[in-house]
């Protein structure tokens, strides 16, 4: 799933600035499950900026809503005559919903209250973890299931570096958390599987194209179209 | 003349020294952080002479400096000979083979094909970390190059880059089974020499080069193994616990504290640089050192005395 964070309460606030009508625009799919954006999190949202107004003595109407999904244009019909009355939406979707969002209601200002951060797995409740980086290419037939690209801190395809030490990379998180070696995951399961072989075979240069390094994708199922 | 010697592929001074079968010495030298180009030159002064060639670091732990291209070139002018070091991750596939064509037409013949380390323990840490390629698909990119004239992409190339390639290898880093296979993955590669982790542990260092024996891969590529001397205890406390894939037994950094810190450390560190040097030349497939003296360059010529390695070889 798409996993998002929200941005710190004073620069979502900041965004109201001289308007005196905000929605917050949640999104019930991914951003919902990992706790970020949803409904709860859009009504929460509008009231702590609500709060903060009355606090600075400003007038500031501030409502909430939420798509089923704002990704998808047909769910953004349900929330237009809502989004119709406000010169400002925050929204709490992702990067996909916001930006769905704004172009559906063009030239409207839509600001992100989000940071998008992830394709992430929930681990155990409240944990999520990269897992795929949506390449454009999955190595993950070759290498037991756990992929190099983003899991991998140099996203190494030909084994671990030497900074692998008791199965942690020497790589820290942001907030000092352990990370897992890849490499060392990914040996582990190649010998479960009885598939060592599979580490010493040389792997060439990625091909980054099919990432974004060849500009913006575009996927086109062309038995799919409507006739 | 050995048959090797007949059969250079880059010509270089230390591709030379091992191919003749003489025990080789590298150094290393880390670029300033500025502009200020004369301290390779100084550097490069300490070392003419004492080493067959010496490693020029590019942007090492990930902090930035003088480039290792042009720092590589004037170490040279100035008499001492480039292992230009190259890493992953500032450059992509176009930018590491447009490095390696001026390097070449600068007369730099050693490399060294690296990851680098990780761009969050340098001094930019919100840079994009390139990693385009890895450290054993830069060696293959290199090996394509030099020998079949081919880029990455597969296109000819008129004149090719004669190089002599080198990896490195950690033999303390875990998955500790997996050390040796990786070594025989960068030689399959195209690696010609590696220079090891810096050694502490040696009992671990032996058991890695059963390991690298019992593949065979002494008679394929040239072994150097890494040495730094300790400069003081504070140094070899740092290094066990802040410097990533190292090995740095208690025993050591004891021996070492059990000195008055100052002269009399850096000289226990010294003597310890050169009992080490000693006892890894008897280890059946090493074929050099590496003596990595991070800042501490002017260690270099007395450990290279002391340790019975002077003079240098004149191989022609």
């Amino acid at each position: 799933m798409i996993t998002a964070e929200r941005k710190p309460f004073d620069q979502i606030y900041a965004m109201t600035e001289g308007h005196d009508k905000v929605l917050v625009a949640g999104c019930d799919t991914c951003v919902a499950i990992c706790l970020t954006g949803g409904e709860k999190e859009a009504e929460i949202l509008a009231s702590e900026i609500s709060i903060k107004a009355k606090e600075e003595g400003r007038e500031l109407a501030v409502e909430h809503t939420a798509a089923i999904r704002q990704c998808e244009w047909e769910y953004l019909d349900m929330i237009a005559d809502k989004v119709g009355e406000f010169p400002l939406v925050l929204s709490m979707a992702c990067g996909i919903g916001i930006q769905s969002l704004a172009e559906k209601f063009a030239p409207k200002l839509v600001m992100p209250a989000v940071n998008t951060n992830m394709l992430g797995m929930p681990q155990e409740h409240a944990v999520w973890l990269e897992r795929c980086a949506a390449c454009g290419d999955c190595v993950i037939g070759l290498t037991a299931g756990i992929c190099p690209v983003v899991r991998c801190s140099k996203s190494l395809m030909n084994g671990p570096c030497g900074g692998s030490h008791a199965g942690l990379c020497e790589v820290v998180g942001p907030n000092g958390e352990e990370i897992e070696c890849a490499w060392a995951l990914i040996w582990e399961r190649l010998k479960a599987q009885g598939r060592e072989e599979l580490m010493f075979q040389y792997r060439p240069p990625k091909d980054w194209s099919k990432s974004s390094s060849g500009g913006p994708r575009k996927m086109v199922r062309e038995e799919a179209k409507p006739v | 003349m050995s048959d090797d010697l007949l059969t250079l592929k880059a010509g270089s001074n230390l591709e030379k020294v091992l191919s003749a079968g003489k025990f080789a010495v590298t150094g290393e030298c880390g670029p300033p952080k500025n502009a200020d180009g004369r301290v390779i030159e100084e550097k490069a002064k300490i070392l003419r002479g004492y080493v067959d060639a010496v490693n020029v670091t590019d942007n090492q732990t990930a902090v930035v400096r003088i480039c290792s291209l042009v720092a590589a070139h004037t170490a040279q002018l100035n008499g001492v000979e480039a292992v230009m070091q190259m890493t992953c991750r500032d450059r992509n596939r176009l930018a590491m083979q447009a490095d390696i064509l001026g390097a070449a037409t600068l007369g730099v013949r050693n490399i060294l094909c690296l990851t680098g380390d990780h761009i969050s323990f340098g001094n930019h840490p919100e840079a994009k970390g390139v990693h385009d390629l890895d450290s054993v698909s830069l060696i293959r990119m290199y090996k394509d190059m030099r020998d079949e004239k081919r880029f990455q992409c597969g296109e000819e190339m008129d004149v090719a880059p004669a190089l002599y390639i080198g990896c490195a290898e950690n033999p303390f880093g875990d998955p500790l089974e997996l050390r040796a296979l990786r070594l025989k993955k960068k030689v399959e590669a195209g690696a010609d020499f590696v220079q090891t982790q810096c050694i502490f542990n040696v009992p671990r260092f032996k058991q890695w080069m059963e390991e690298v024996r019992a593949l065979g891969l002494h008679q394929e590529v040239k072994i150097l193994a890494g040495i730094t001397p300790i400069k003081s205890a504070g140094m070899a406390n740092y290094m066990k616990k802040s410097v990533p894939g190292m090995d740095v037994p208690q025993e050591i950094i004891d021996r070492i504290a059990a000195k008055d810190k100052g002269e009399r450390q850096q000289a226990e560190g010294k003597k310890l640089a050169v009992e080490m040097i000693k006892e890894l030349a008897e280890v059946e497939g090493v074929a050099g050192v590496h003596v990595m003296a991070v800042e501490w360059e002017s260690a270099i010529p007395e450990i290279v005395e002391a340790a019975g390695l002077m003079p240098r070889p004149a191989v022609t």
